[in-house]
């Protein structure tokens, strides 16, 4: 399968990771050459076989509901790049 | 030289005051003062931090009873937060980002007494194989093949590898994806292992491709891994994928004999074109191991080819997500927008290298709608039949035994303009990481322009006495001692 | 009579399904251990996995899953003892990873069923499709500044159930019927608050119209609408709009859309094309969630009575009226009060009292039950006194009265105010002689067959008695006195 510019440019939106018109040249040359590699895997017979989503065989374990966690505000906005006052601040959303 | 003692070494000399932990540590900080700049290892280095600790040691030391590695410089993957110092995965997109937690794993390594002398490079995000990917400029192997062309010392912990192969760290962390403590230890002539997923927690390093990453160390011996994974590994219960296991004696594992261990040779990991001298390299192995008293057996792995296909896959899906939370909201780099959409392509087209991009778009297009099922499921099913080979692998053999990369390192901008072939470097080191099992690369030749070639032991899982029990004995036979031009000390 | 929508060509049907996010009641996040209590100052509960700080993940709260599986339990869900999380992949200012922890594959609750009733309606069974676990995004203000949304993330990570109904509702009524049955079963699990107003119950309702006997037609999807007052309404507003367009020739879009209270009216929530890719896969850092069925049994085991089984044991007990019993049963501390009023008495007067008088003054008052001034053990003995004919039931009204004012056992106030019900033949006698004396003409008329002024005749006597004449008493002596004097 290959993918068009228009494909590039979709799934640069849906990772919102902005692109010039050079860039998208350039990737979906790189992506394709990608995608045409992988599709190797269209040769294994997979039929009837559950996919694998972890190796690690065990179960989730459970936690006991205790607050023993935040607290801290300064902590978590310390970092922030567009702190105001108690928020993290981003251009206004319009809904 | 302080700088070419093993940590077993070096500990012991501090216990018996030979040295104190000061002039150890100060050892690998002049070091890094020499020949930094040259191999761009080190992002950061906290020297007074590095010395507080040293001091701290000493008067622990002083005291008597002191737990393992008190006063041992090691270096830290940037991809592990460490509080209060800034932690950069190599990338722009952390800014300056401060860590107000510190990781389980060097948490464990500070428990035990471990000095951190800073934080090393790394691909970006761990995305790489060749540490050409960092945001911090790529870190130059200290070996050199005599044509003058700076050499790459593998990847993702390149910084890692190059540091302790030049003796600016005893021994260093690594995380592990696809190959990423294993190759740029074989580059680099020096020992690394990747345990069984789930053996070290992944709490507070940061995360690259969930069902993949392994924190591992990378040093100058099997021994000192050992010793190192002792420390860094263990039950956690902040990361749910973490195992509820006692942590074996892993130094004791390096001397067992290998009497009856029988060792598969998969007939898979001999791809058309193999190099002579690997192949060679391989022979020897497998001759020192039937030396060792290890039965010697043919088996075969009959989906190894896929795994690079599906690595390419599965790790770049879950990187595409777990990369998502880099937007400039709450931390690292912002670049302004005129909405929040701009301001998210905005920060992340800059913050985010070439490779890091490609990997996140790869990853968003096997996700999205109408192809999950044609490239993502598909791989989780090839994932289980690569899995289902070394269960069946292991129903007959204690370990396999095999290359670690197909080739030496290679140079700086060689194999860098097509995606597909810098990818092949980890055709070997691929296929345990989707299994999940432990895999260790041990020195075990040099090549024709004397670089180091590496072999690559693979254990059942959650058998890392075994590789380590493997690995040493190939270490013992090898007699590798070829040492990198640039080093502590040397090379300056 | 179904409920229809008269359009210009006829009638057409309305199909209701509902998806309600429902906030667990726990201490801590679903992921975290960061505090889940309403109304905290902003980002101080906050952890940093809730932030999606790097290397951060998440751990499973125990208590959140048992809140989802009691409530399934109480759904008469099947529970399914392997479940998984997924991701779901969207960028948002309150979403800190970027993705949402939810069960799209394998919820850890599967179907199940809502029995619901009205006045007027027959009860119905609505069937449940799945309840799963996911994380709540945090909090975007949008009205605090010219040129930026604030974000506070304490909402972010607290555990919902998404709780989601087969398309069975056929008119706003029984939508409604829906929620407020829901939101009295989880109310007496314990497992949310049901409190709309404070976000913690939001609905998503799917709307659709339909001719009879037809399949289902376009559905639209109303976001997050926060009352039941307003789902009815959006519900009749949409099928109405819905019904034009297919009249007018037009389509039906499936598409999102918002109830506007104040219009009145839905509207499209554009968005564009490419933000619905979800990108749903196994979340990497959760394994499957395994639980046993020992566990669910315990679980089981100690689960509440329900509002069903209270109802049919109050018809069954207190031989009270169904849709009496469900309107007893609708909240717990209703129920409550009323099984200690009925406890050993007449459970029919004990209902009557207390849909009648108590909630007439509750709701006079507006209080709820809790702060009742009257307290079940009084309006208790209250009905004893009745029952032992210290009082009379007129009486008792203002007994009843005098209870919700001052707040004091009935005992002391008919004491202190003297209205023990008189029973002493004598001096009703005497009340009867008087009235009858001194209403010569209605005696008359009486006799000459106006039987209509019996009534007239006891009134006088209990007014003359202040209302403390036993009633029986009073009877017996007017029949006696006006046979008499023939």
């Amino acid at each position: 399968m290959s993918l068009e510019s228009a494909t590039i440019k979709k799934i640069a939106r849906l990772a919102r990771i902005g692109l010039d018109e050079a860039a998208v040249t350039r990737l979906q040359a790189e992506l394709n050459g990608i995608v045409g590699w992988v599709e190797q895997l269209n040769e294994v017979d997979v039929s009837g076989l559950a996919p694998l989503a972890s190796v690690s065989g065990t179960t989730l374990h459970l936690r006991a509901d205790v607050v023993n966690d935040g607290g801290d505000r300064e902590a978590v906005l310390a970092n922030a790049p567009g702190r105001e006052g108690p928020f993290f601040a981003v251009p206004k959303v319009v809904e | 030289m302080l700088t070419d003692l093993s940590i077993a070494g070096a500990a012991e000399g501090l216990r018996r005051r030979e040295f104190s932990a000061v002039e150890l540590v100060d050892a690998h900080l002049d070091g890094i003062e020499a020949l930094n700049g040259r191999l761009n290892a080190y992002i950061t280095v906290v020297a007074d931090q590095a010395r507080a600790a040293a001091r701290q040691a000493d008067g622990a030391l002083a005291g008597g009873d002191v737990p393992v590695l008190t006063g041992i410089p090691l270096a830290i993957k940037d991809l592990f937060c460490t509080q209060g110092v800034r932690t950069t995965a190599a990338s722009r997109i952390l800014g300056n980002f401060i860590p107000p937690y510190e990781s389980t794993v060097t948490a464990n390594l500070l428990r035990e007494g471990a000095v951190f002398l800073g934080k090393v490079n790394l691909d970006e995000f761990a995305m790489g194989s060749s540490n050409a990917t960092s945001a911090f400029g790529p870190v130059v192997s200290p070996w050199t093949r005599g044509d003058g062309a700076s050499l790459v010392p593998g990847g993702s912990s390149g910084g890692s590898a190059a540091a302790v192969a030049a003796g600016l760290a005893m021994g260093a962390t690594g995380t592990d994806t696809g190959g990423s403590i294993r190759q740029p230890a074989a580059f680099t002539g020096i020992a690394g292992i990747k345990p069984t997923y789930g053996r070290c927690s992944r709490w507070g390093t940061i995360a690259f491709a969930s069902s993949l990453d392994q924190a591992g160390p990378l040093a100058r011996s099997v021994e000192d891994c050992a010793i190192l994974l002792g420390a860094m590994a263990g039950y956690d219960p902040k990361d749910s994928t973490s195992a509820d296991r006692a942590v074996p004696d892993y130094r004791s594992a390096c001397t067992r004999s290998l009497r009856g261990v029988r060792i598969g040779i998969p007939k898979e990991y001999r791809p058309e074109g193999l190099s002579p001298e690997i192949e060679a390299m391989w022979e020897s192995g497998i001759a020192w191991l039937r030396e060792a008293g290890c039965e010697i057996v043919d088996v075969s792995l009959p989906h190894t080819k896929y795994g690079l296909a599906t690595y390419y896959i599965v790790a770049p899906a879950e990187a595409s997500s777990n990369l998502a939370r880099y937007d400039g909201v709450r931390f690292g780099e912002r670049v302004a927008g005129a909405t929040l959409d701009e301001l998210y392509e905005n920060t992340r087209a800059a913050g985010f290298g070439a490779e890091v991009q490609r990997r996140v778009l790869i990853g968003t297009y096997v996700l999205s709608s109408g192809y999950y099922d044609a490239y993502y499921l598909r791989a989780q099913k090839v994932r289980a039949l690569i899995l289902r080979d070394f269960t069946e692998a292991f129903e007959k053999v204690d370990a396999l035994l095999t290359p670690t990369a197909p080739s030496a390192a290679f140079a700086l901008g060689e194999k860098m303009d097509d995606p597909v072939q810098m990818y092949l470097n980890d055709i070997f080191t691929v296929p345990a990481s989707m299994a999940g099992v432990p895999a260790m690369s041990v020195p075990a030749a040099v090549d024709a322009k004397g670089l180091p070639l590496g072999l690559q032991v693979i254990g059942r899982p959650w058998d890392e006495e075994g590789v380590l029990a493997v690995s040493a004995a190939i270490e013992r036979a090898a007699g590798f001692a070829a040492r990198p031009t640039l080093r502590a000390g040397v090379g300056a | 009579m179904s409920y229809v929508i008269e359009g210009r060509t006829g009638p057409w049907e309305i199909v209701v399904g509902l998806e309600v996010h429902a906030q667990v009641v726990s201490q801590a996040k679903l992921f975290s251990g960061a505090a889940t209590a309403f109304g905290a100052e902003p980002n101080t509960q906050v952890s940093f996995v809730d932030a999606g700080f790097p290397g951060m993940l998440p751990v499973i709260n125990e208590y959140c899953v048992a809140q989802a599986v009691r409530t399934g339990l109480g759904l008469e869900a099947q529970i399914n003892l392997v479940s998984r999380f997924d991701r779901k992949n969207y960028f948002y200012a309150d979403l800190p990873n970027g993705y949402q922890i939810s069960q799209f594959e394998q919820p850890i609750v599967g179907t199940g069923k809502i029995l619901i009733e009205a006045p007027g309606m027959e009860s119905r069974e609505i069937g449940i499709t799945r309840l799963h676990l996911e994380q709540d995004a945090g909090k975007s203000m949008h009205d605090q500044d010219p040129t930026r949304s604030m974000i506070d993330l304490n909402r972010a990570g607290v555990a919902l159930m998404e709780i989601v109904s087969e398309p069975d509702m056929r008119s706003p009524q029984e939508a409604a019927a829906y929620l407020r049955k829901l939101r009295t079963i989880l109310r007496y699990l314990g497992t949310c608050d049901g409190n709309m107003e404070e976000g913690s119950m939001r609905a998503d309702v799917n709307v659709s119209v339909r001719r009879a006997g037809e399949g289902y037609r376009t559905r639209c999807e109303i976001k997050n609408v926060n009352s039941i007052r307003f789902v009815s309404q959006a519900i009749e507003v949409e099928a109405t709009r819905q019904v034009a367009v297919w009249e007018d020739g037009g389509v039906v879009d499936q598409e999102t859309r918002l109830y506007d209270p104040q219009r009145g009216e839905t509207r499209s929530l554009r968005t564009k094309e490419d933000a619905h890719d979800y990108r749903y896969f196994p979340d990497p850092d959760l394994q499957p969630l395994v639980i046993s069925k020992d566990w669910v049994d315990g679980l089981r085991a100690e689960l509440p009575e329900l509002p069903d089984a209270k109802r049919d044991r109050f018809v069954a007990q207190f031989g009270i009226a169904p849709y009496d019993a469900s309107v007893l049963v609708a909240e717990q501390a209703n129920a409550a009060y009323f099984e200690t009023v009925a406890a050993g008495r007449n459970g029919k007067l004990a209902a009557a009292w207390v849909t009648g008088e108590l909630f007439a003054a509750l709701n006079r008052l507006g209080v709820g039950i809790e702060a009742s001034p009257v307290k079940a053990a009084d309006l208790g003995a209250l009905l004893d006194l009745i029952a032992d004919q210290t009082i009379n039931g007129r009486i008792a009204k203002d007994v009843f009265e005098d209870m919700v004012e001052t707040g004091r056992p009935p005992g002391e106030i008919v004491a202190s105010r003297g209205l023990r019900q008189v029973t002493d033949t004598g001096a009703i006698d005497t009340a009867v002689a008087t009235v009858l004396a001194a209403n010569g003409d209605k005696v008359a008329e009486y006799r000459g067959g106006k039987d209509k002024l019996f009534g007239f005749f006891v009134g006088q006597v209990m007014k003359a008695m202040a209302g403390k004449g036993n009633p029986a008493l009073v009877n017996e002596a007017l029949v006696r006195a006006l046979a008499e004097n023939v």
